[in-house]
């Protein structure tokens, strides 16, 4: 019973050939045409109901030539601090160190560490203070971060962040298990990269 | 397939990812200048509203804070 049913997975994989990446795929389709032509033959009178894939925008297309300007979606789980806005670059804190993003970044997934984001467009650059999160850019020049908390540098207070930082270092030393540890670790590491971010 | 190279310390230490995220953001708003402290504390506050339902029909709902549990 097994076997056959090895055979029967088989089968399909082998007919639809090599799958493609998702960054090569076409933008979807925004109705699902045989949806609606199903209804239609059931139910002429009424228009067919909206099915999710229509609320959807598609992709936009990969340009085949390097685009101006970068479009960045920045969003936070309360706000969308930037919807696509079109800056000339941005540089992530990943945790592999500062990335600068332009148009037509080779498409990456980075998580991000405790840093700042900032955001250049002609002279004007907006920096954000990011507590972590990921980014995803994408080959048509469309950068998504998200960041669970983030707060423009001139809300941070200074002194709180000394006191976090000789806070966590004493705990540091005054810690037992693995766990323990690790948060204070994280401890310092937040408030470590807060106080480079003020005076940096 | 090899196992993973460096695993970072918090997951060595048996922390999953949303707890570590959740611990940032937390030191992040706890280091805000003041009405933005406020107001990032109300705004990450989060409220249930749990109604049970007996034979079809619901019962009185109660309210349940976010408890202080990790």
């Amino acid at each position: 019973m097994l076997r056959r049913a090895m055979g029967l997975l088989a089968r399909p994989i082998a007919a639809s050939g090599a799958r493609s990446f998702s960054t090569d795929l076409p933008a979807a389709q925004t109705a699902d045409a045989m949806f609606v032509e199903a209804w239609n033959k059931v139910i002429p009178n009424m228009d067919p109901p909206k099915t999710p894939l229509s609320f959807m925008q598609p992709r936009p297309a990969t340009p085949s030539s390097i685009p101006s300007k970068l479009t960045v979606n920045f969003v936070l789980p309360y706000a969308s601090e930037l919807a696509t806005r079109e800056v000339d670059m941005v540089i992530v804190p990943a945790t592999t160190g500062q990335m600068g993003v332009l148009p037509g970044h080779v498409a990456t997934i980075a998580e991000l560490k405790p840093g700042v984001l900032s955001v250049h467009e002609g002279n004007e650059t907006t920096k954000y203070f990011v507590s972590s999160g990921f980014v995803f850019i994408h080959a048509n020049s469309f950068a998504d971060i998200i960041a669970v908390e983030a707060a423009p540098l001139n809300q941070i207070d200074a002194n709180l962040v000394q006191k976090g930082l000789s806070e966590f270092t004493q705990k540091l030393s005054s810690a037992t298990t693995d766990l323990e540890k690790a948060e204070a670790q994280i401890g310092i590491d937040v408030h470590s990269a807060l106080n480079s971010a003020l005076t940096g | 397939m090899a196992s993973n190279a460096a695993v970072p310390f918090w997951r060595a230490a048996g922390m999953t990812y949303i707890t570590y995220s959740n611990i940032c953001a937390n030191l992040v708003r706890n280091c805000l200048k003041e009405p933005y402290k406020t107001e990032a504390l109300t705004r990450e506050k989060v409220h249930f509203s749990i109604s049970k339902w007996t034979d079809g029909k619901p019962e009185k709902p109660t309210l349940r804070s976010d408890s202080p549990e990790e």
